[in-house]
């Protein structure tokens, strides 16, 4: 009993520690508005939610470099990074000693780090009792608690996941056991890694990321959220909720359930949801940060993002875009498979293959009216013969314009709620949703 | 050797070239070209975007580098997108939507690096299609056709290519057919006024041939003259005494421009050899290998040294990659899969070739090239002994010592 108090105890002491701050300005069927405060180690950064954070591979954008991703309007305040991708650097960053943002070239940004990237899923049966494996590159990494907020001492992110369990989501149908340890080491690694944090004054000035785990098991879901939600995290990760379309469509009865045991003033970020209609389905679950993965990989299929998220476009527009928008679900009715660099994915209905021949002398940019670099300089028929000819400029090109597009999307949904037109946007959106 | 008396241009010639200043020991010369899209200040180094790119950099990222004329290839746009759509996109220019100059090579050396696609005859070099199997004739009027779709500023004419490695009658043969493609080109060129024809001397490595053709050739009205036919598998040795050759018989008041050649050491003996004008795929396709180059010579940044190295590839640079960035985490970067690598090595890259002509360009305005040669080489190689012996050479036929 005791020893429960003495826990308690430094728990508040943590807790107060926490200096940021989640303001609600407003929930609108679910929907949370609102401004977190008091971010990043100077603590006077903010970001509004709902947001999503920005894709990285290896501590860079994809394709872009500090000159070209600066082009881009909108950029979010917090990136993403993987430790998967750097986990395998682990000694140079600790030689380095100053921190991940600034080897990366990013001292001003925020930064979150997850666990695994969301692109590339690793290969399930490698998480013990003791330890989480990463795949990077250059192979696997185990990682106990100590060896994970070692590597997170020498990255000093200012947020991230902590070390867990998210294997029970990965078969179709969960076994309640399987459920229950994924719940009981999540919560032994998270009580670990606090510990080891309270010795550490380096890693007192990142934030942990509690992870809420438990499978497709209500039961356990719930335990595990109400677990976590105990401890003196910055926030809560949901994971195992990402899939197909149809396996998420199937969790998401769980996920509202899970997201009110969560205390309304700590961000909920979610892992592997990114495409647009799924977004707002989990904005209206209590969602808050997503991540930007699927820009990429619409990107490295030579795609470009072209949906509409003007939920209040003047009459002109209106038609001269429903007559656009048509065309493209009309031709776009065969959903193809493309393959990519790293996973089979489906075209959506959210976007264009430039590699179409009917591209090849179309002189309009991939979006009217986008005010991209891409858009504004280049068009449709560029970027249809650099993907021909295989020039590395239809990845930089497609990138940027994919990311300004979604970012601009979920700018338009805090319009949306503040104005409180959602329904509006929500219904555009699965209009365009195939 | 004393350099031979240079030919006065023909009074109606175009000229294009502004002499600024000249080497009072050496031939290397700073100037000025006046072309459709601006001036461009020589000797200038100009970076290869074959299809309409420049590999992986934006047109926004090539001009904040100071690049102000780059390569396409009429081979390549010519079989895809085509020179019909790409005139309708408002040339080369409006295409890839590059402000600057634009140099198209004619498609010639495509005969040399594709040989054996191709097949030439009088009437021209007949390729077929590694795409589709299809075949085409590069005739010199096919060429020039194809160029003035594309809008350049300056075109080449069609010169008939050889290997520099090759010997005996073919490269005679080689040498006056180019000469009688000249002047189709030059009978064919639709836009004279707004794009400028440049002939090719060839030759070979005989000095004989070549200065036939240099004859000749000098007697067509054209703005400018390049060097071609070197730059492939000949000896240092060679090469260098067929540009010296070349320089002393083109004209001073007209541009000459040597094709293929983009390693700094050359770069700086072939301008104090008397070229003002250079391309090469060298620095944007070795930094695609994860090669940096830099005064001493270049870091392989994928290389285990790297990885802990907390400096810029380069201190003394102002390129982006340099300013934000450490070896160590490129040398990371290199090994992941994101292509983010090869651009930020290609900025550098370019940025390292035009800072380079820049310099020089200042040494010799300002009267100072031998000692900036001088030192280049001090910093290339150490010792001057250990100076590769054709630089040497061809340094000191100029009046340049290296000791």
């Amino acid at each position: 009993m005791e020893l429960l108090n003495l826990l308690f105890f430094s728990y508040q002491d943590l807790e107060e520690s926490l200096r940021m701050k989640l303001n609600l300005t407003k929930v609108v069927n679910g929907c949370r508005l609102g401004k977190i405060k008091s971010l990043g180690k100077t603590g006077d950064r903010t970001m509004d939610i709902p947001a999503c954070l920005l894709y990285t591979k290896t501590g860079c954008a994809p394709h872009l470099t500090h000159q070209t991703l600066h082009t881009i309007h909108g950029l979010p305040a917090m990136a993403q990074l993987t430790l998967s991708s750097l986990a395998e650097h682990h000694e140079v960053l600790a030689e380095y000693k100053e921190g991940i943002g600034k080897f990366i070239g990013m001292p001003e940004s925020l930064l979150y780090c997850s666990l695994h990237d969301p692109v590339s899923p690793c290969p399930a049966g490698y998480v013990t009792n003791k330890s989480v494996s990463v795949w990077g590159l250059g192979g696997r990494v185990e990682m106990t608690a100590s060896k994970f907020m070692a590597i997170q001492q020498a990255l000093q992110p200012d947020w991230f996941q902590c070390l867990s369990d998210g294997e029970a989501s990965f078969e179709e149908a969960t076994s309640i056991r399987r459920a229950r340890k994924s719940v009981d080491r999540s919560l032994l690694f998270l009580d670990n890694c606090l510990r080891l944090q309270e010795e550490s004054e380096v890693l007192q000035k990142s934030t942990i990321i509690g992870v809420i785990e438990g499978g497709d098991v209500m039961e356990e879901r719930l335990r595990s959220a109400r677990e976590t939600a105990k401890r003196p995290v910055g926030g809560f990760l949901l994971d195992g909720f990402q899939g197909n379309p149809a396996t998420l469509e199937t969790r998401l009865y769980l996920l509202s359930s899970v997201t009110a045991e969560l205390p309304e003033d700590k961000p909920r970020l979610i892992c592997g949801v990114s495409r647009p209609d799924e977004v707002l389905e989990c904005i209206e679950r209590g969602v808050d940060l997503f991540e930007s993965f699927f820009p990429y990989q619409v990107t490295e299929r030579g795609c470009a993002l072209t949906f509409s998220f003007d939920y209040q476009p003047n009459p002109e527009e209106t038609l001269l875009q429903q007559n656009g928008t048509q065309e493209e679900i009309k031709y776009v009715a065969h959903a193809k498979k493309i393959k990519t660099t790293s996973y089979n994915q489906e075209m959506t209905s959210f976007e264009i293959n430039l590699k179409e021949k009917k591209y090849q002398e179309d002189f309009d940019p991939l979006v009217r009216g986008c005010s991209c670099y891409c858009c504004k300089n280049h068009t449709r028929a560029y970027i249809h013969h650099l993907l021909v000819t295989n020039e590395l400029l239809a990845g930089v090109l497609l990138m940027m314009h994919n990311f300004e597009h979604y970012f601009g999307f979920f700018h338009s949904i805090r319009e949306a709620l503040k104005s409180d037109r959602l329904a509006q946007l929500k219904e555009l959106i699965r209009r365009q949703a195939s | 050797m004393a350099a031979a008396v240079s030919p006065t241009s023909l009074e109606s010639a175009p000229r294009i070239m502004r002499l600024v200043a000249e080497c009072s020991r050496s031939r290397a010369r700073a100037g000025e070209l006046r072309l459709p899209h601006g001036p461009v200040a020589t000797p200038v180094f100009m970076p290869v975007g074959t299809q309409a790119t420049m590999k992986g950099i934006t047109a926004e990222q090539l001009d904040a580098l100071g690049c102000r004329i780059c390569l396409g290839n009429t081979y390549h746009l010519g079989l895809r997108p085509g020179p019909e759509l790409i005139q309708k996109a408002h040339g080369l220019h409006g295409f890839m939507n590059w402000p600057h100059n634009l140099l198209t090579d004619s498609g010639g050396f495509q005969m040399v690096s594709l040989v054996s696609l191709s097949e030439v005859t009088e009437e021209g070099v007949r390729f077929r299609s590694p795409y589709d199997g299809d075949e085409t004739l590069l005739s010199p009027e096919k060429s020039v056709e194809i160029q003035n779709a594309l809008g350049s500023d300056i075109i080449m004419q069609l010169d008939d290519v050889v290997s520099s490695t090759v010997t005996g009658p073919r490269v005679e043969e080689a040498m006056y057919r180019s000469i009688r493609w000249l002047d189709r080109c030059i009978a064919a060129h639709r836009r004279p006024d707004k794009q400028n024809l440049f002939a090719i001397i060839q030759g070979g490595l005989d000095a004989d041939l070549r200065a036939t053709c240099l004859e000749e050739m000098t007697k067509r009205d054209v703005p400018g003259f390049a060097i071609g036919g070197l730059s492939g598998g000949e000896s240092k040795g060679q090469f260098w005494r067929m540009v010296a050759l070349s320089t002393s018989r083109l004209p001073k008041d007209k541009p000459r421009y040597l094709m293929g050649v983009g390693y700094a050491t050359d770069l700086v003996v072939c301008v104090a050899l008397g070229c003002d004008m250079f391309d090469c795929v060298f620095p944007t396709r070795t930094a695609r290998f994860g090669s940096a180059l830099v005064p001493t010579g270049n870091l392989q940044l994928k290389k285990q040294q790297y990885e802990k190295d907390f400096l810029p590839i380069d201190s003394d640079c102002a390129c982006p990659t340099c300013q934000k960035h450490s070896r160590a985490f490129l040398h990371a970067l290199l090994h992941s899969d994101n292509t983010a690598a090869l651009h930020h090595l290609t900025v550098h890259n370019i940025a390292y070739q035009l800072q380079l002509m820049s310099a020089m360009r200042a040494s010799i305005v300002e009267k100072r090239f031998p000692d900036f040669v001088r030192d280049f080489m001090g910093t290339m190689y150490g010792d001057p002994t250990l100076c590769p012996t054709w630089a040497t050479e061809a340094l000191a036929s100029v009046g340049i010592t290296l000791s």
